[in-house]
C-alpha cells in the first residue's frame, strides 16, 4: 500500500550548501535528481566561488519530502558533486535578497517608505503609483518585509532564495561536513 | 601523434581492451565507424539499438567487464534508453556511445537532434557532451572509470559530428593518454569508500557470533565485487544460511547445504520465512527491494541489520541498519572473515542454532518447490519444460530469461551452482530483454552453451536480434514457453481482478515461431508433447554453428508459487493450493 504524505505535516527546513564543479548542466542535475527523488526543494541559489573550477549551490531542502540523509547521499551520488555541507541555522549567518514593486500612490507612498525605512530597506525607484524597494537581510526579516507590504499590494516580487555560510565565534567554524563519498 | 576525433575515440576504446562492440551505425556517428574498419575492435551490427545495448549488458553480466555499445543520435539515442535504465536498475557496466548533430546545430531542432544527455540524465550513473575533440580520450578514460568502480552503473557519452569528422580542421586532435593521476584529478567528485570500517565490521563478527537465528542476504553486489568464493568461507566459518536474491542466483552455490535459495515475491517458502523469522539479516550487496521485502514495515520483524554496500545511499534508505558497513563486498567479507576467526580463536563460541536449523529443514520439507504434475493430452508445464533443460545442459551453463512468468519459473527450478551463470533484468523488469542478452553473453563467453528462456510475449519484443545472431554466427538457444499469454499479467488478472481477462491474450501460434524462428536464419523446433521434449532439446544442444528456436506450448492456467500479493507481509506467504492444509479448498480471499 503506497502511503500518502500528511498534507497537515509542519515543513522543516535544512540548509545544504552544495559544492559542485563549475561545469555545463550540473544545475540541472541537481535539480534533475530532486525531482526524480521526489524532494522538495523549498529555495536554491547558485553562484561560482572564489576558485573558479567550482561554483556553490545552496539549498533549502525541505525534509519532511524525504529523510534529508537520503537527500545528502543521493546528491553525493552525482560525479559533479564535490563536497556537502549541512548548515545548522544556529550556527550560520544566512542572507536573503528581496526585491518589490509595491502598488503606492500619493496617498500610501508614505507609508511604504515608512515600512521600508524601519526595515533599513531602500527605494530603488518611485513613480506615480508604484515604489520598488529592495531589502537584504536575514531570511525571516525579508519574511516580515514582504508581510507589512503586502496589504499595499504587489505589482511584481521577487526574493532570490538564500543563501549562508557558518558563522564564526571564537572556536573553529561549526561546519558539518557530511561524511561517506560516492560512487 | 596526430588524429582526428573519429580515430581518437576508436583508439582510446582500444586502450580500455574493448574487444567487442555493439552497434547501429547513422548520419551523425559515420565519422567514428569510419576508422572501426581499421580497428581490432569487433563490432556487431545489431537490428535496433535496444538490442545493442542489451547486448552490452549481456556480455557485462558473464565476463565483468563493461558492455560497449555505439550508436547514432535522435531516434538511435531514445531506444538505448530502455537498456540504460535496465543498466543502471542492476548496476551493470556499460559504456553507451551516442552521435550527436554537429555542436552549431544543438538547440535548433536539428534533423535527428535530441536532447541525449538531458534524457539520459536519471538514466545514468553520469553522463557527457563532449565539445572538443581534445577531450575524447580523457572523456572514455572518465566514462570507464566511472562505469567500473564504485556501484557499477552505465555511462553515456554524447559525441557531436563535427569534432569527429576529419573534414572539419576542429576535429584535429593531438593523441594523448591521461594518467591515473589525472583521470582523478578530473573527478575531484568521485571516490567511493571501498574499505570498510574496522570498528563497523568488528562489531559486525561480534553480532553474527551472537546470532541464533541469523541469515545471510545476499544480493547482486557479490557478483559485481568478484566475491563470491569470501562469501562461501564467510558462510562456511559460520555455518549460516544464505538466500541469493534474484540478482544474486549463482553467486552461492544452489547445492551447497547452507543454500536456501531465492526469497522474495516467489520466492520459495523456506527462503522467504527464514528471513522473516531471522533475528540476524546480514545484507550484502542487496537494497531491500519491495520484491524481497514485501510489506516493509512487517519485514523481518525481529532481526537485527547489518548492511554492507559500496553505496551508502542503500544504508538507511528503506531499512535502518544496526551496523552500516560502507565498503566492496569483498573486501568487507574478507575483513570479516578474519574479524569471526580472531573472536573464535580468542575463546567466543556460537550459539546453540540446532532449534532454527531444524526449523529451517522442517520448512523444507514440508514446502519444497513442487507444481502438480500434467494431465495427459493438456498442454505442457512450463517447470517441467525447465527441469528437462536443466537436467540435459552442462552445469555451467549460462541461463538469460526476459521478464514476467518464465523467468521466475527459471529462477526457480534451475540449479545455479555457479556465479555469472544467471543473467536477467532484476531491477527495471524489461521484457525482451532475453534474446539480445543472451546474443551478448554468447559473444562474452564463446565457450559455454548460452539458454535464453523466454515467454512468447517478451520473445516478440526483440526476436529481430536473432538476424544479429545468424548473421554473426552467434549459435544462442531460446527456449520460448508459449503460454499464448501475458502469463504474469494473467495470473494477476485472475488472482486480483477476479479473473476479468484485459487484453492478455497473445496467441498460440500467431505468429508462427518455428516459420519465423527458420526466416531469421534458425532451427525452429515446436514441442507440443511431454515425449518430444527430451529429443527436442538434444537437438538443440547438438546445433553449435546456428541459433535454435524451440517453441513449447505450455498451460496457460499455471500460477507462479509460492507468492507474496504485492504490498502484503511476507508472512502471508502462499504455497500452491495443493500444499495447503485444506488443499486449497478453502483458499484465502486475497486482496491487493
Amino acid at each position: 500500500m503506497t502511503a500518502y504524505p500528511d498534507l497537515n505535516r509542519v515543513v522543516t527546513h535544512h540548509t545544504l550548501s552544495v559544492l559542485v564543479e563549475n561545469k555545463a548542466g550540473v544545475l540541472a542535475r541537481v535539480a534533475n535528481l530532486f525531482s526524480r527523488r521526489a524532494y522538495n526543494i523549498f529555495s536554491l541559489a547558485v553562484a561560482p566561488t572564489d576558485d573558479d573550477r567550482f561554483s556553490r549551490i545552496t539549498i533549502v531542502v525541505d525534509a519532511e519530502s524525504a529523510p534529508l540523509e537520503q537527500v545528502v547521499k543521493q546528491l553525493h551520488k552525482l560525479i559533479n558533486v564535490v563536497k556537502i555541507s549541512e548548515l545548522d541555522p544556529r550556527a550560520s549567518v544566512e542572507r536573503e535578497l528581496l526585491l518589490a514593486t509595491v502598488r503606492a500612490d500619493v496617498t500610501t507612498r508614505g507609508q511604504v517608505a515608512e515600512v521600508t525605512r524601519i526595515f533599513d530597506g531602500r527605494i530603488l525607484a518611485v513613480s506615480h503609483d508604484q515604489v520598488t524597494v529592495s531589502l537584504e537581510g536575514h531570511p525571516s526579516k525579508v519574511d516580515d518585509f514582504e508581510e507589512l507590504l503586502r496589504p499595499f499590494g504587489f505589482a511584481e516580487l521577487q526574493r532570490t532564495g538564500r543563501v549562508a555560510l557558518p558563522k564564526l565565534d571564537r572556536e573553529a567554524p561549526r561546519l558539518h561536513t557530511v561524511k561517506g563519498k560516492v560512487s | 601523434m596526430e588524429l582526428n576525433g573519429g580515430q581518437a575515440l576508436i583508439k582510446s576504446l582500444e586502450m580500455e581492451g574493448v574487444e567487442v562492440m555493439f552497434g547501429l551505425p547513422g548520419g551523425a556517428i559515420l565519422p567514428v565507424y569510419d576508422p572501426i574498419i581499421d580497428s581490432p575492435i569487433r563490432h556487431i551490427l545489431v537490428r535496433h539499438e535496444q538490442g545493442a545495448g542489451h547486448m552490452a549488458e549481456g556480455y557485462a553480466h558473464v565476463t565483468g567487464r563493461p558492455g560497449v555499445a555505439m550508436v547514432t543520435s535522435g531516434p538511435a539515442a531514445t531506444n538505448i534508453v530502455t537498456p540504460l535504465c535496465d543498466a543502471y536498475m542492476d548496476s551493470i557496466p556499460m559504456v553507451v556511445i551516442t552521435g550527436q548533430v554537429a555542436l552549431p546545430s544543438i538547440g535548433t531542432d536539428a534533423f535527428q537532434e535530441c536532447d541525449t544527455t538531458g534524457i539520459t540524465q536519471s538514466v545514468t550513473k553520469h553522463n557527457f557532451l563532449v565539445t572538443k575533440a581534445a577531450d575524447i580520450p580523457r572523456v572514455i578514460r572518465e566514462a570507464f572509470h566511472i562505469a567500473t568502480t564504485g556501484r557499477p552503473g552505465p555511462v553515456l557519452v554524447d559525441i557531436p559530428k563535427d569534432i569527429v569528422d576529419p573534414k572539419n580542421p576542429a576535429s584535429a586532435m593531438k593523441w594523448y593518454w591521461p594518467t591515473a593521476s589525472e583521470l582523478t584529478a578530473g573527478l575531484p567528485g568521485y571516490k567511493p569508500t571501498t574499505i570498510g570500517n574496522p570498528r563497523q565490521i568488528r562489531k559486525a563478527a561480534e553480532m553474527i557470533l551472537s546470532a541464533r537465528k541469523p541469515v545471510l542476504y545476499v544480493g547482486g553486489g557479490i557478483l559485481k565485487a568478484r566475491a563470491a568464493e569470501a562469501l562461501r568461507e564467510l558462510a562456511e566459518l559460520t555455518d549460516i544460511h544464505v538466500v541469493t536474491t534474484l540478482m544474486a542466483r549463482g553467486a552461492f552455490p544452489d547445492d551447497h547445504r547452507l543454500c536456501l535459495g531465492m526469497p522474495g515475491m516467489h520466492g520459495n517458502y523456506t527462503a522467504v520465512m527464514s528471513m522473516q523469522e531471522s533475528d540476524l539479516l546480514v545484507a550484502l550487496g542487496s537494497r531491500f527491494d519491495d520484491r524481497v521485502t514485501g510489506r516493509v514495515p512487517n519485514f523481518a520483524p525481529e532481526a537485527k541489520i547489518i548492511h554492507v554496500d559500496i553505496d551508502p545511499a542503500e544504508l538507511g534508505k528503506v531499512r535502518r541498519p544496526d551496523v552500516p558497513i560502507v565498503g566492496d563486498c569483498r573486501l568487507v567479507i574478507e575483513e570479516l572473515v578474519k574479524a569471526v576467526r580472531h573472536l573464535l580463536d580468542t575463546g567466543s563460541t556460537f550459539p546453540d542454532r540446532q532449534a532454527w536449523k531444524s526449523k529451517l529443514s522442517g520448512w523444507q520439507e514440508r514446502y519444497p518447490l513442487a507444481y502438480e504434475p500434467p494431465v495427459e493430452g493438456e498442454n505442457l508445464k512450463p517447470q517441467m519444460v525447465l527441469e528437462h533443460l536443466r537436467d540435459s545442459t552442462p552445469d555451467d551453463t549460462i541461463l538469460v530469461s526476459g521478464v514476467g512468468q518464465h523467468q521466475m519459473w527459471a529462477s526457480q527450478y534451475w540449479k545455479f551452482n555457479h556465479p555469472y551463470t544467471w543473467v536477467n533484468s532484476g531491477g527495471l523488469g524489461t521484457m525482451g530483454f532475453s534474446v539480445p542478452a543472451a546474443i551478448g553473453a554468447k559473444v562474452g563467453r564463446p565457450d559455454k552453451m548460452v539458454w535464453s528462456v523466454d515467454g512468447d510475449g517478451c520473445f516478440q519484443m526483440t526476436a529481430q536480434e536473432l538476424v544479429t545472431a545468424s548473421a554473426e554466427r552467434i549459435p544462442v538457444k531460446v527456449a520460448i514457453l508459449n503460454n499464448a499469454y501475458l502469463g504474469m499479467v494473467r495470473q494477476w488478472q485472475e488472482m486480483f481482478y477476479d479473473e476479468r481477462y484485459s487484453e492478455v491474450y497473445l496467441s498460440p501460434d500467431l505468429p508462427d515461431y518455428v516459420k519465423w524462428a527458420e526466416a531469421m536464419g534458425c532451427v525452429g523446433i515446436r514441442v507440443e508433447s511431454p515425449e518430444e521434449i527430451q529429443p527436442a532439446i538434444d537437438k538443440a544442444n547438438s546445433i553449435d554453428d546456428r541459433p535454435v528456436v524451440v517453441e513449447f506450448r505450455t498451460d496457460a492456467s499455471e500460477k507462479v508459487f509460492p507468492m507474496v500479493p504485492s504490498g502484503q507481509s511476507n508472512s502471508e506467504i502462499q504455497v500452491p493450493p495443493f500444499q495447503r492444509p485444506d488443499g486449497g479448498a478453502g483458499q484465502k480471499e486475497i486482496s491487493q
